[in-house]
């Protein structure tokens, strides 16, 4: 059995963060029913990327909201506020991201909660914390970017702050929200009352940071300084730390014992004895690195460092990726069916339980198109 | 209360990604007994970053492994191993992050761990899957980040690969090792069964992709395409990244061309009254022009009260001056055994209001062998 089987969640948030949790509880097990407003529902329907969509929702939507249930209610209509309550007197979870204030009008804050079912665990997401000058300000992940300190870590010296090319505090917020969630449901487990989980993409976006961080409070508040050549990977890490281009692709070189690297392949770096070197001079001897696999290709080279244990890899695109026999071999994909029978292959949970992969045939709900079942199952008690 | 309270985890976890899972359940209230091995301990001991060394050891041991005891044992010896199964006989959580194999060859297998322990949760994360034709592979972040494209989603265009600057790969395995070990105690809670969570870097990093990976088995197979300048997502319009101002640097993340045009006073954005992807280098080109006239506060005074998403770009130094961080109370200090002190940063995860602090710092190796001993051996 799935570890969350039985329990229900209703989920309120928006986006990416708060749904992407919700993915990973439903993966797990879970009953996640996302709670929207009728007609258009949760915004990230019309979110899309490359205009792709499917039925009217886009494929954005449909990534982050597969294996979950849809209620449609207005939670400014009083009729459909009786009946979220009902649902919340039912549910074991209920989640939310919006900003501060907008639960205080509605009365569904986690005292509110607690007063319908005294048991509930109930799930925030915020852009900066409750409190402070940020509290309001729009919690948007290139935005936590950019006020982390995170823009620092990527990318050449040279260059302007270089974002990650992903909504990595909203995915990193959202694993720690299931974190919390999960935490909670251990809590309650022991006390039998409800549980208040609190996250912020701030928080997640700085604890992502946290080897960076701790750096910059012990070292007498050094700014992270990248590499200066194509290529540098960690601005805390020495060479060859990176990724060089060669004749044909590119490769990488994880940390190593520089001068067998060297000896490796074929250049003399002896004057870097030194361990010290390997990091003060690391743009230095990337050059020196980088001229030498210019000469071969990708396979040649790691054919060569492979043979003689040395980290390294090969750098590939999404195309090479998707066809690399592991992809079918750990069963990477999973293929998902809406309720008129359209089809999607999209990606399936990290996790794995017992030996099994955890799928589910089940495609992102349209909206309210679970609200007769959840009338019938949840609501219509006389 | 802490909510892992009375939870014993084993952690023989090495480096970044199962220490830092280790960290987290620790932090939730667990008691966390890393398992060493005499004289080195683990490997991430000696890993030094930018040369930093704290009272002897890497800056990243200590950030990663503060609030944990150390056991050393060398648990090849088979008189060893019978000592450390009387403390698996006790624990509620089993995790390593060895190479597929590498248990087994020692008698820990999760069978062997069941036979002493019925109920156990037994938790691994490896590199690849224990079952890929790539498993004996290392299982090293920047390896993974190039293997699963990660590296051509940051940077612009003519930057060829550009990872992600953090171990973002072992953090996410690490991260989704402690969902698969917390949603398993609460099968034991509830249930009384033990498990086998398994997860690997590959796996999380093709997680982390979810949405574009999906897209690309959905667009007909395009790669993705980053903007000639101020990248900051392949997928995403303009005006989406960083732009340099007279002064600094400012992030816009949305926002339609004409409202900014207006408001930015560049009627050359005129010319693009539909925001078109095909012509976000465009777009971008000229705001990136435009916004080099000014102050990064100026345009942060016009954009913020119209609610057009932008923020500045702080380094460190900047954002901890800031209030907004400040109020958070995020960093705190730690303490040794041996009174040494350093300041780190805390859990993530606030609940009932709490913040799950400690003033535990990283134990030296073998620190507390002889409490152990006596608590589960002698």
């Amino acid at each position: 059995m799935k570890p969350l089987e039985g329990l229900v969640v209703l989920e309120f948030c928006q986006f990416l963060a708060g749904p992407s949790a919700g993915l990973k509880l439903a993966d797990l097990g879970a009953r996640v029913i996302k709670i929207e407003r009728p007609v258009k529902g949760e915004a990230c329907r019309q979110l899309s990327i490359k205009d792709l969509f499917v039925d009217d929702s886009s494929l954005l939507f449909h990534t982050i909201n597969r294996n979950k249930e849809s209620f449609a209610a207005d939670l400014k209509n009083p009729d459909d506020l009786v009946l979220v309550k009902k649902l919340i007197a039912k549910a074991d979870i209920m989640t939310h991201n919006f900003r501060p204030g907008v639960m205080d009008k509605i009365e569904l804050t986690y005292n509110d909660a607690l007063t319908i079912n005294p048991k509930i665990i109930y799930g925030t997401i915020t852009g900066y914390g409750d409190k402070g000058p940020w509290a309001n300000k729009p919690g948007q992940d290139l935005l936590l970017q950019s006020l982390s300190g995170l823009s620092w870590l990527s990318g050449k010296k040279s260059q302007e702050p270089v974002p990650f090319g992903l909504a990595v505090a909203d995915l990193m917020c959202g694993n720690h929200f299931v974190q919390g969630i999960l935490a909670a449901l251990l809590k309650r487990a022991k006390t039998g009352k409800g549980v208040l989980v609190e996250v912020s993409l701030l928080e997640s976006v700085l604890d992502v940071q946290f080897e960076a961080i701790t750096s910059y409070l012990n070292d007498g508040g050094q700014q992270p300084q990248r590499g200066d050549v194509k290529g540098s990977a960690h601005a805390f890490l020495s060479a060859p730390y990176g990724v060089y281009q060669t004749k044909e692709g590119y490769i990488s070189l994880a940390m190593g014992d520089l001068l067998f690297i060297g000896n490796t392949l074929g250049i003399d770096l002896k004057k870097y004895a030194d361990k010290h070197l390997w990091f003060i001079k690391r743009d230095e001897i990337r050059e020196l690195l980088g001229t030498k696999l210019l000469t071969q290709t990708a396979d040649y080279w790691l054919s060569l460092l492979q043979k003689e244990g040395i980290w390294c890899g090969k750098v590939l695109n999404y195309e090479e990726l998707n066809n690399q026999s592991f992809v079918k071999e750990l069963q990477l994909k999973q293929t998902v069916k809406n309720s008129v029978g359209e089809t999607l292959v999209t990606t399936r949970s990290p996790i794995q339980l017992d030996g099994e992969i955890l799928i589910s045939p089940k495609a992102a709900p349209k909206v309210g198109e679970d609200n007769l079942q959840i009338h019938e199952q949840f609501l219509n008690d006389a | 209360m802490k909510p892992l309270e009375d939870y014993l985890i084993v952690d023989f976890s090495q480096f970044l990604s199962g220490p830092s899972a280790s960290l987290r359940l620790a932090d939730l209230g667990a008691r966390v007994i890393k398992i060493e091995k005499p004289g080195t301990g683990d490997i991430c001991r000696t890993l030094y970053t930018s040369d930093l060394i704290m009272n002897g050891e890497s800056s990243v041991f200590h950030t990663i492994n503060r609030n944990k005891e150390s056991f050393a044992i060398d648990f090849k010896q088979p008189k060893e191993l019978e000592k450390l199964k009387k403390i698996l006989a006790k624990a509620d959580v089993v995790m390593h992050n060895f190479r597929p194999g590498v248990m087994e060859r020692v008698g820990l297998s999760y069978d062997e761990v069941k036979e002493i322990n019925p109920n156990i949760i037994y938790a691994e994360i490896s590199g690849y899957g224990t079952k890929s034709e790539l498993k004996d592979l290392p299982g090293q972040d920047l390896l993974l980040q190039s293997l699963t494209a990660l590296t051509w989603l940051s940077g612009n265009q003519d930057d060829g690969p550009v990872p992600m600057g953090l171990s973002i790969v072992d953090m996410l395995a690490g991260a989704h090792l402690a969902q698969g070990i917390l949603a398993a105690l609460y099968r034991k809670a509830t249930h009384n069964i033990g498990a086998k969570v398994q997860v690997s870097m590959l796996e999380s990093a093709f997680d982390f992709q979810f949405e574009t990976i999906t897209t690309y088995f959905n667009d007909g197979g395009e790669l993705p395409v980053r903007t000639k300048a101020n990248n900051a997502h392949a997928y995403l319009g303009a005006p989406y990244g960083i732009y340099k101002t007279n002064d600094g640097y400012l992030a816009l993340a949305m926002g339609s061309i004409p409202v900014l045009a207006s408001l930015l006073k560049c009627d050359a954005l005129l010319q693009f009254p539909e925001n078109k992807f095909g012509l976000r280098d465009d777009i971008k080109n000229i705001l990136a022009t435009h916004l080099q006239t000014q102050d990064t506060q100026f345009w942060l005074d016009i954009l913020e009260p119209a609610d057009i998403w932008c923020a500045k770009v702080l380094n460190y130094k900047q954002l901890f001056a800031e209030e907004g961080f400040q109020v958070l109370d995020f960093v705190q200090r730690v303490e040794m055994l041996d009174s040494y002190t350093y300041k780190t940063t805390r859990c993530p995860i606030k609940i009932d209001g709490e913040y799950f602090t400690s003033t535990k710092g990283s134990p030296k190796l073998g620190q507390d062998n002889e409490r152990i001993i006596k608590e589960f051996i002698a």
